[in-house]
């Protein structure tokens, strides 16, 4: 084990599949020598030669379409866009062809090798284009996984299954905790199963729900409540696309009440998924409606950032009003 | 002035200053058109020797005689009402033809979607082109697209995808993978002149030349994207112009010229794996069918336009040759179309009669391995289904008790 923070745990899972697997390559705007803007891939061109790790021309659309192409040829395939909020001129890329290359080809071809990593949400500042969360745009596309690491020891362990899966990855990194999410993480290689939500603390009162960075922040509303003993169970979803219907069926069906906390706008957002869902499925037992705490309907705001962002006060009374329904 | 040295080039530029102020011109590029024989399939005096050797020759013509067939066999079908969609390479066969043939099986085929004759020349069945456009259960894509959109794994072709150019910066990529494997392999990218003005063909070409990607960008300038000309898509020289502004070698060849083609690629091939770089060839031909079953050319083009252009047709041009050469009976090529007729008939009538695929492939390949969610979807419809059969009847009657495996 050592001390690592999320950005040393990324590049260490990326060392390691590049050293398990010659036929890889890591590429994207400025992760070349530089190391990209957050460091993530630092050393890296240094270790495994400027073939396989290199800087791109600045086009999104060209990363991932050059990344497809990679993939379907089976080559380990770990692109890189800079910022989320970039990730949009490579849309038709994502959605229309990493999604669809296995269905569509019925099965001659795939990109299953294919991660994409990219830095997403709020809580730097960034104002409206350093901050979105976009997962719900790509939630709505069968074929794409996405998953979101809460800290450096998940980051690690959900990065190393995102390499390994033979279905295409958007891996998510909280760019807030980057560098303040430090913990003990092994230097060895390890890996934590893609659509597996995790229950980080149990409780029997309510179901707090998040993914990402935003677990942090549901983490901090149910310390609050507990101090007037409401026992709070905290999931982490994980996999947001396809994602752990069971976990969070079963805590529902235990606790009664469930919140939902994301950073993106709440309009049909994945929390309304889940919403709808879990309404379905645990109708008969629940106490309160399902809530959603969640970001305004507003572009991101730099000035209004702390009022905007779904944080611990906010979700610790959606919890109340949940409770006293 | 003096030329700028490397360490002083943060602007990455390859000139020396001047003093006078003027424009570089517009047209500073005017691009021939490469050319070896004439529209009596005559060699021109002074033309490059041409290598294809008697085999390959007949075999692209063989090609281009097969999908010119089946091309009209199919649109008839559809006019008829068997199937839903066609698309036709009429007027561009050389150049599709004879593209692929200057390729070696290895190399990477990326098709826009007019392209059949890349694939029959690999040798494509006929069976597997039918079932295809007829989406039965043989189907290698299982149903799953519409007619022409054809994929094959072992034979290197890439599977069609209807949005335009975005094969292209995905050529760039697995060529740049080919040049990593160090085998010697490269691909090719078909694309049309209207495609050329998607954002994919900017990032791919550019890419591909940063990269140093061995891959061949064919862009098939036959005039029309739909409705819209050529003179309505863009206002520089044609698009090989565009390959010098990405610093890469480009060629413009007669795409009616079957010769040219064939040695203006396989130029480019052995240019592009020698050298690791991309090459833009840019054919020029006339696209002289619809542009799919469903548009009507009528509306935007005269028929003394399309009766012009279609003296010049590239098959014909290419059997002259052949006559010329000796190495074509006609009498043998007459009975050798109406054998061919005969099997796409038998063929077609054959492949309509085939099930569509079980409703189990509904939900698969959307991942490796049917996911919990998309599971339970599957058996709320299969029960649906059974609950309804007469609205269902193409796969009420084949549902298998068993279920995709749950991941």
């Amino acid at each position: 084990m050592a001390k690592m923070n999320m950005l040393q745990a990324i590049n260490s899972a990326l060392i390691i599949a590049m050293e398990e697997d010659t036929r890889s390559c890591v590429f994207g705007e400025d992760v070349g020598h530089f190391g990209g803007v957050f460091r993530a891939t630092s050393g890296l061109q240094e270790k495994f030669g400027k073939d396989r790790v290199f800087n791109t021309p600045l086009v999104e659309q060209g990363i991932i379409g050059f990344a497809n192409g990679l993939a379907a040829l089976g080559y380990t395939t770990i692109a890189e866009i800079q910022f989320a909020d970039y990730i949009f001129p490579a849309f038709d890329q994502i959605v229309n062809e990493t999604a669809k290359f296995r269905y569509r080809s019925g099965n001659e071809f795939n990109v299953g090798n294919l991660v994409i990593r990219t830095p997403y949400g709020g809580g730097i500042a960034g104002g409206l284009y350093h901050s979105q969360s976009p997962e719900a745009y790509f939630a709505h596309t069968p074929g794409l996984q996405l998953v979101f690491p809460r800290n450096a020891y998940q980051a690690k362990g959900l990065l190393t299954s995102c390499i390994e899966s033979n279905d295409p990855v958007i891996f998510f990194e909280p760019k807030r905790l980057y560098r303040a999410s430090v913990g003990e993480v092994p230097e060895e290689k390890y890996s934590i199963p893609l659509g597996k939500a995790e229950v980080v603390k149990q409780g029997s009162d309510i179901t707090l729900l998040a993914w990402g960075a935003q677990v942090e922040i549901i983490e901090k509303a149910a310390a609050m409540a507990e101090l007037e003993g409401i026992s709070c169970e905290i999931i982490d979803l994980r996999t947001v696309l396809p994602w752990d219907l069971e976990t969070v069926v079963n805590s529902v069906l235990k606790t009664g009440r469930l919140i939902v906390s994301q950073e993106a706008p709440v309009t049909a957002g994945f929390s309304s998924e889940i919403s709808a869902t879990i309404q379905q499925e645990c109708f008969l037992h629940l106490e309160s409606p399902i809530d959603r705490v969640c970001g305004l309907d507003t572009p991101y705001p730099l000035a209004h950032e702390k009022e905007y962002m779904a944080d611990h006060l906010k979700v610790y009374e959606a919890i109340k009003r949940s409770v006293n329904y | 002035m003096g030329k700028l040295n490397n360490v002083e080039n943060p602007n990455n530029i390859n000139s020396s200053d001047t003093l006078s102020l003027e424009f570089v011109s517009e047209h500073a590029l005017s691009i021939p058109s490469f050319k070896m024989m004439d529209a009596n399939g005559d060699i021109y005096k002074g033309a490059v020797k041409s290598t294809m050797d008697k085999k390959t020759a007949l075999r692209i013509y063989q090609t281009m005689r097969f999908v010119r067939i089946l091309d009209e066999r199919m649109l008839a079908a559809q006019r008829q009402g068997r199937i839903s969609f066609y698309m036709q390479c009429l007027g561009e066969e050389a150049a599709v033809t004879a593209s692929a043939a200057a390729l070696e099986d290895k190399d990477m085929i990326f098709a826009q979607y007019r392209e059949q004759a890349a694939l029959a020349y690999r040798g494509f069945s006929l069976e597997n082109f039918m079932n295809q456009n007829f989406s039965n259960e043989k189907d290698l894509g299982k149903g799953r697209q519409m007619p022409i959109h054809y994929g094959s794994k072992e034979l290197n072709y890439m599977t069609i995808s209807s949005p335009l150019g975005t094969q292209i910066p995905q050529a760039t990529g697995y060529a740049y993978g080919q040049k990593l494997d160090g085998e010697g392999a490269c691909s090719i990218c078909y694309f049309g002149e209207g495609a050329a003005s998607e954002g994919d063909f900017h990032a791919g070409l550019n890419m591909a030349a940063v990269h140093k990607a061995p891959v061949l960008f064919f862009a098939r300038n036959n005039g029309y994207a739909i409705s819209t000309p050529a003179s309505e898509q863009f206002k520089g020289d044609g698009i090989a112009c565009r390959g010098v502004g990405y610093g890469m070698k480009a060629i413009r060849v007669d795409g009616v010229d079957t010769l040219a083609v064939y040695e203006a690629v396989k130029m480019a091939r052995d240019y592009a794996v020698t050298n690791n770089e991309p090459v833009l060839i840019e054919s020029i031909a006339y696209r002289l069918a619809a542009h799919s079953s469903s548009d009507d050319p009528s509306g935007y083009r005269s028929k003394d336009e399309e009766e012009n252009f279609r003296k010049n047709c590239p098959i014909a041009r290419f059997k002259s040759y052949l006559l010329k050469q000796g190495w074509l009976d006609e009498a043998q090529d007459e009975k050798a179309k109406d054998e061919i007729r005969q099997q796409v008939l038998d063929a077609l009538k054959t492949s309509e009669k085939i099930e569509v695929p079980a409703l189990e492939e509904l939900v698969t390949d959307v991942y490796e391995q049917v996911p919990p969610h998309l599971q339970r979807q599957y058996e709320q419809l299969k029960q649906h289904v059974i609950k309804y059969p007469e609205a269902y009847p193409a796969t009420a009657s084949r549902i298998v008790s068993n279920t995709p495996e749950a991941k």
